[in-house]
């Protein structure tokens, strides 16, 4: 019974649809979906130290992928899910779709990561731009799956309640990664990348982990929006998106999981707050983020936490002198 | 073969506008190890800038005069507008750690960007050419007065360079800043003002760039900044970035590549070529064709 109200609440049937807007669910939604987005890039820019700008691209794949495997199996899917009560054959059905876009993510991230995360800094932001630009290309070139008519007919399996099982699902997995010993690795090639390397820490291994962890996230982010959505085109996954999703960890402070969280839905917020003044808020936007790194670049809570670990104590933290990284 | 020259050509044209923009990042790389985004916007503004002036100057005739008249107001304009990006963006970020500069990099171009939407429109412009339209037949290759202009341009710009670089004293301490700044600053120079020089240089060859193609494509808008742009850092890559003359040759490299994707296999892919060259040379020759290996030091 507690099984099944999980997933009827998970699927959105028992979400009081008639007290709250449909539009407000809308932005809570797309906001839990640009959590799990921020959460993921954080793991790789902010604990990871390694600046990628393409994490659109890896959104794509897995939102395409999903979308393509639901339009055209999903109700075979659902028929072999059949014997489970409610509406559970459709979450089945949507589970086993993110997963598959994961994997193909963590497949395009691993491809991606082998090469370009040898190279340093910010010849590593080129290249995972032009990754993103160029999975961009490439789908707009796939007829099956729309090209560059965009990608409809998707069956709406997700919903406010799922979207924000999988954010909840990705803070708890960044949290662990960071937290276990890999997770120091990540932490001390993020601090140093040469010291790490002396300290025998194969530190491109790392790095790729820890990106292809970052890229199958973005992949179920990217299923979960073409399966809220219904309708997906390529115009939403271009480079101003993986800005976006910069945007967001950095106001919220790189290497702070809350301050992801804190900066999405910022963000977000803002977004939809400033949607009456349209012309002026990307202007805004602009300006917010060179005031922030001028005056406060280590975002509204830098590496802390808003929710402190009782046990273990701080991390201790590594002070940069400046004019390093 | 006839096809192939005219593609050449066609290449060429566009490898110079790269070229152009590729000259700005490599400086600014060169000097400040920091990839200035805002660059392509740069040469968005300029364009604009060449835009009004030859609607406001332009008389009943296209005339070349004109035409520089435009080019050398923009080139102007975007010279001081280089100048206070460095001086309020870039200098307080300047000993910040690297992502810090290249997120308030990132930051100026979406301002610029947006900025542009706001008080150009967001609506393509067409810029008819100020300077009178002319074509060369040679064979049965057709060269435009306009792809003549920016290759000519661009060489001209490029030498003037080179040679203020290796030959004035400016260029000594262009070039004693890029080789270590705080030692350029123990000996005298005054590095603020070469690096607001730098930009101010860049950018004006920016400007160029951008009325150059606003009147060989005839059409302008806010966004057109981002490809030119970001293609125009492949090519300096391409060259050896903080190498002048190789980002003359990864812009002509990045043109001819470019049309040729689009005449030979399919025009989709235009956008992608330059990033496929990208990714191969930073494999195989990360320091670019002319660059050389920087050490990495602890």
């Amino acid at each position: 019974m507690g099984c099944w109200s999980l997933g009827a609440l998970l699927s959105g049937d028992l979400l009081p649809s008639v007290v709250v807007s449909p539009y407000i669910v809308q932005i809570l939604t797309l906001a839990g979906i640009n959590v799990l987005l921020a959460v993921s890039l954080n793991l790789i820019n902010g604990f990871t130290g390694q600046f990628s700008i393409g994490h659109a691209g890896f959104m794509a794949i897995g939102a395409y992928s999903s979308a393509f495997l639901s339009v055209n199996y999903g109700e075979r899917l659902e028929r072999v899910f059949a014997f489970l009560p409610g509406s559970a054959p459709r979450g089945a059905v949507l589970l086993l779709v993110l997963a598959f876009g994961a994997v193909l993510a963590a497949i395009a991230g691993f491809l991606v990561g082998v090469p370009s995360l040898r190279l340093r800094g910010d010849y590593l932001a080129i290249v995972t731009l032009g990754f993103g630009e160029i999975i961009r290309v490439f789908i707009l070139n796939i007829d099956a799956i729309g090209g560059a008519r965009g990608f409809s007919g998707i069956p709406k399996y997700a919903s406010l309640g799922w979207v924000y099982f999988f954010a909840a699902a990705g803070i708890l997995l960044v949290y662990r990664v960071v937290h276990s010993s890999f997770g120091r690795t990540l932490l001390a090639v993020r601090e140093d990348e040469i010291a790490a390397e002396a300290m025998g820490v194969d530190t491109t291994r790392a790095k790729v982990i820890s990106f292809v962890i970052s890229s199958a996230m973005a992949g179920v982010a990217g299923g979960l929006f073409a399966h809220y959505l219904m309708y997906i085109h390529t115009n939403s996954f271009t480079f101003i998106k993986s800005i976006e999703i910069i945007i967001m960890i950095v106001i919220g402070g790189l290497g702070s999981i809350t301050g992801s969280v804190l900066g999405a839905m910022l963000y977000i917020g803002l977004a939809e707050g400033l949607r009456a003044f349209e012309r002026f808020r990307m202007v805004t936007f602009s300006l917010l983020l060179i005031l922030i790194m001028i005056f406060r670049p280590q975002g509204i809570l830098g590496r802390r936490e808003i929710f402190r670990r009782r046990r273990g104590g701080e991390r201790p933290v590594v002070r940069m002198p400046p004019g390093k990284a | 073969m006839t096809t192939f020259l005219q593609q050449l050509v066609n290449g060429l044209s566009l490898g110079s506008i790269y070229a152009l923009i590729a000259l700005g990042y490599t400086m600014v790389y060169g000097i400040l190890r920091l990839i200035n985004f805002a660059h392509g916007d740069v040469y968005m503004v300029g364009a604009y800038v060449g835009y009004y002036v030859s609607l406001r100057f332009r008389g009943d005739e296209p005339s070349f005069a004109h035409a520089l008249l435009a080019m050398l107001v923009a080139m102007l304009a975007c010279a001081g507008l280089g100048v206070v990006i460095e001086r309020f963006a870039y200098r307080p970020v300047r000993r910040a750690a690297k992502m810090t500069s290249l997120i308030t990099a990132i930051g100026v171009s979406l301002l610029l960007e947006n900025g542009g939407q706001l008080v150009f429109g967001a609506d393509p412009k067409f810029f008819s050419s100020a300077a009178p339209h002319r074509e060369l037949a040679l064979g049965g290759v057709r060269i435009s007065s306009e792809q003549l202009q920016v290759f000519v341009v661009s060489l001209v710009l490029t030498a003037l360079l080179l040679y203020m670089i290796h030959r004035t004293k400016t260029g000594m301490a262009m070039r004693a800043v890029s080789f270590n700044l705080d030692a350029a600053k123990l000996m005298g120079v005054s590095t603020n003002l070469i690096i607001a020089l730098t930009f101010a240089l860049g950018s004006a060859f920016a400007a160029a760039a951008g009325v150059l193609i606003a009147m060989a494509i005839p059409k302008i808008d806010p966004l057109m900044g981002i490809m030119y742009g970001l293609k125009a850092f492949v090519a300096a890559v391409l060259g050896g970035i903080g190498n002048v003359p190789g980002a003359l040759l990864g812009g002509l490299i990045i043109g001819v590549a470019e049309v040729f994707t689009v005449g030979y296999l399919s025009p989709t892919y235009r956008d992608a070529i330059a990033f496929a060259i990208l990714i191969a040379i930073l494999l195989f020759r990360p320091q670019g064709i002319l660059g050389r290996v920087e050490k990495e030091k602890v």
